[in-house]
């Protein structure tokens, strides 16, 4: 059993889980959303495997180092965070029709670290030799799947509420939109996970300035990537505060989720793709 | 806010504001973007000539200090709008929190019940005294033990849970406060310097990073006794360097540390970083030169530039060194002085081919035995008062913002009144989280109730 076997097993049963929930939307079916959510439990277990089994490898081949240390490495992760999120907010409150629109996110990610990112272990650079490297990294990355399933119940509720508002009162909304959970819920649900992926990301950037002021010598340098996640803190910040203003509830604070995700992929990718800096993860 | 109110009243309502937060909020996010997208600090020649600026595009950004805009007048005017927002926020706000929190209402009437979302009535069986008892009891063992008052013929119950949890909030915002003043400390009262150490010599001072004319004394010495790099089996890739310091102080040594990167060495509030190195001034050569006449063998040790006497009173000068000489490995460029001064012509003499040198056919047979170059370490120098003050802040916010979130504030209030069969039990209560949890346990509460104070 190799990590890329495991790996391979993770992206079918994301790709099956994503599948599967669309049909759930069109079917109706509960047993069609068990199947899904099944699937993703499979994919979760393969995925968690896999990592496992990516760290044994690289320790077999002398390099002491968490599978976090490349950018192949860091999407599956980010794949395994989105799941870990979505599946604690299955068990929690059981609105399948949230897969439909999370689980993509795992999928795609997992789709392009097998096809366009080079996987071979390499060992780390002596700036990234440090427990500091892991800490920074999961918590990150836990807050981001967090804003990742935030925006996938935002751009639903986005579809959701436009009919809500223009249906009779009292007549259900019919046809795939009945199958999400109401305006009020999605809105709900997207408070709750920014409310886990914010202190995640609070942590996140802590560690990160904890690192450089130990490793560097300063804790702060407005690197791009310093300053782009300082961006998406000051996103969801508005949008935590947007709840307590009239005006700015509802429509507005599922926009500032979006886009709060959207810069969360810039932060994570953009910057390293397209700006420069200190952080090199993303050269491959 | 109303009409009526005076300009200073007006201008208070304007920084208590919440739609000012989010509009700072929104703002520090939308400008920050512009030094990710524009390089900062870099020479009006390399914005021109690297980045291709136009002169006019130069000078515009430059009145808007966009090239170090973290530090610009107007960004950090916003940092101080969004601390003066957040100052004046939570003096408005924390008041009426202290007080809920420690001058709770004991005592629920009608029009309070009517506000909250979780309520219910259970007529109970027995006597006032009775029922009181079973309340306290039921109360004390589901949820906490009430405050109770007596008033007007009826008994009031009020039971509280994770009230602190509403400091939460102001703990997260206090914390960045905090952060502010750890990160104006080490503006102030810190620097950043850097300083280059030879192995096997000390230096007494370092340079700053903004004004490197003049070093900055010490006050001890920093000797860098040893500097090793070692490389990845590729080669190329740096696996780790470390440099052996020891801090010495009136010629004592104090402090010895081998640092490396991510472990650096600290002392008297400065920290030593490991950052680069690099090779310092020439190799020290090691030949081996066999007089051709004679057979006789001799090895030679020095540096660039020097006489290294050999049998028969000529002399060996090396001249130069290359790691990498055409791929052949490590070659030095040498001279041989056959006395009064006279220079031969130079030559080159290889490590990795020992008897090349045999087919020049001069009067010595030279090898290149080992060429070994001094290395610097390179050293950064921090000194920051204020970084304490920052994780404290730190912690309080990581701390704040999960009280904040993830306690909840729970509140219940009972009231008996004598009816005029059993008496009347009227329970209320409120969260200010997680309200579908406390509904539960609201529900099983009742059950509860039902279930001790009614008789079957
Ligand atoms: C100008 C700056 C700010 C002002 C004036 C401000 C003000 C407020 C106010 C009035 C509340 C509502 C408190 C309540 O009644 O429960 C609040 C909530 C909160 N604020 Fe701020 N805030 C500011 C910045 C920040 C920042 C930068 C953070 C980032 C950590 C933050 C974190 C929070 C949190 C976590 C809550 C609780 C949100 C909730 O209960 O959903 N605040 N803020």
């Amino acid at each position: 059993m190799t990590s890329s076997l495991l790996f391979n097993v993770t992206t079918i049963a994301y790709f099956a889980a994503m599948v599967i929930f669309i049909l759930y939307l069109a079917s109706k079916g509960s047993k069609v959303a068990l199947v899904a959510t099944v699937a993703c439990w499979i994919g979760f277990a393969a995925n968690t495997a896999a990592i496992g089994m990516r760290w044994y490898e690289a320790y077999a081949l002398g390099f002491e180092q968490a599978p976090l240390s490349n950018l192949y490495e860091s999407v599956v992760f980010f794949a395994w965070s989105i799941l870990l999120i979505y599946l604690i907010f299955d068990v929690r409150y059981k609105h399948r029709a949230v897969g439909a629109f999370v689980i993509p996110f795992a999928f795609f990610g997992m789709i392009w670290a097998q096809w366009s990112l080079d996987a071979t272990i390499q060992p780390l650079v002596p700036a990234l030799q440090s427990n500091w490297l892991t800490y920074h990294v999961i918590t990150c990355f836990i807050g981001y799947a967090g804003f990742a399933v935030a925006c996938g119940v935002s751009t639903m509720y986005l579809i959701k509420i436009g009919k809500e508002e223009r249906a009779a009162e009292g007549s259900p909304i019919g046809g795939i939109l009945g199958m999400f959970p109401s305006a009020k819920v999605l809105d709900d649900l997207n408070y709750k996970a920014i409310m886990l992926g914010f202190p995640m990301l609070t942590l996140g950037i802590i560690t990160g300035a904890a690192w450089a002021n130990y490793a560097w010598g300063t804790y702060w340098s407005w690197d791009p990537k310093e300053t782009w996640s300082l961006i998406v803190w000051f996103i969801y910040a508005a949008f935590l505060h947007a709840r307590f203003t009239r005006g700015w509830v509802g429509r507005r604070a599922a926009w500032l989720s979006i886009i709060g995700f959207a810069a969360t992929i810039f932060c994570y990718l953009g910057v390293n793709l397209v700006l420069s800096g200190l952080h090199s993860y993303g050269a491959a | 806010m109303s009409k009526q109110s005076n300009p200073v009243d007006r201008l208070w309502d304007f920084f208590c504001s919440l739609k000012l937060t989010i509009t700072i909020l929104i703002l520090l996010a939308t400008t920050s973007i512009i030094g990710t997208v524009i390089q900062q600090n870099l020479s009006p020649q390399e914005y021109m000539q690297k980045l291709g600026m136009s002169e006019s595009t130069y000078n515009l950004f430059n009145s808007l200090q966009f090239f170090d805009m973290y530090h610009s007048y107007w960004f950090l005017s916003l940092l101080g709008l969004f601390a003066v927002n957040l100052i004046c926020c939570s003096i408005k706000r924390f008041p009426h929190v202290w007080k809920t929190v420690r001058e709770p209402v004991l005592v629920a009437d009608d029009g309070l019940f009517k506000t909250f979302s979780n309520l219910d009535e259970v007529v109970a069986d027995g006597s006032m005294e009775s029922v009181r008892e079973k309340v306290t009891v039921l109360l004390s063992k589901k949820f906490t033990a009430p405050v109770i008052t007596e008033q007007d013929g009826k008994i009031h119950f009020f039971s509280q849970k994770a009230a602190y949890a509403r400091f939460g909030v102001y703990v997260t915002h206090l914390s960045i406060l905090i952060i502010f003043v750890g990160a104006m400390i080490g503006n102030v009262w810190g620097f950043k310097a850097f300083v280059n150490i030879v192995e096997g010599t000390f230096v007494d001072s370092i340079w700053g990073r903004s004004d490197s004319q003049t070093p900055i004394p010490l006050g001890f010495e920093v000797h860098c006794e040893d500097f090793e790099v070692t490389f990845y089996e590729d080669g190329r890739r740096p696996k780790d360097y470390v440099s052996k310091l020891v801090v010495k102080e009136n010629g004592q040594e104090v402090l010895r540390k081998t640092i490396e990167v991510n472990d650096p060495l600290q002392y008297k509030g400065l920290t030593f970083y490991q950052a680069s190195y690099g090779q310092s001034g020439d190799p020290v050569f090691r030949f081996r030169v066999q007089e051709r006449a004679t057979g006789e063998t001799v090895e030679v040790v020095g540096r660039q530039g020097k006489h290294l006497p050999l049998p028969g009173g000529a002399a060996l000068i090396p001249m130069g060194y290359a790691s990498n000489y055409q791929s052949f490995g490590p070659a030095a460029q040498v001279n041989i002085d056959v006395g009064d001064h006279q220079h031969g012509n130079p030559f080159i003499v290889l490590q990795q081919f020992a008897n090349f040198d045999e087919k020049r056919g001069g009067a010595y047979i030279v090898t290149l035995l080992e060429a070994e170059q001094d290395y610097y370490t390179g050293l950064s120098v921090t000194k920051d008062p204020g970084v304490w003050v920052v994780w404290i802040g730190c912690f309080l916010m990581v701390f704040g913002s999960l009280t904040a979130f993830f306690l909840s504030h729970r509140r219940i209030w009972v009231t008996l009144q004598p009816l005029e069969r059993g008496i009347g039990v009227k329970v209320g209560g409120v969260a200010h989280r997680n309200q579908p949890a406390f509904s539960l346990f609201f529900d099983e509460l009742i059950k509860d109730f039902n279930d001790t104070l009614v008789e079957k």
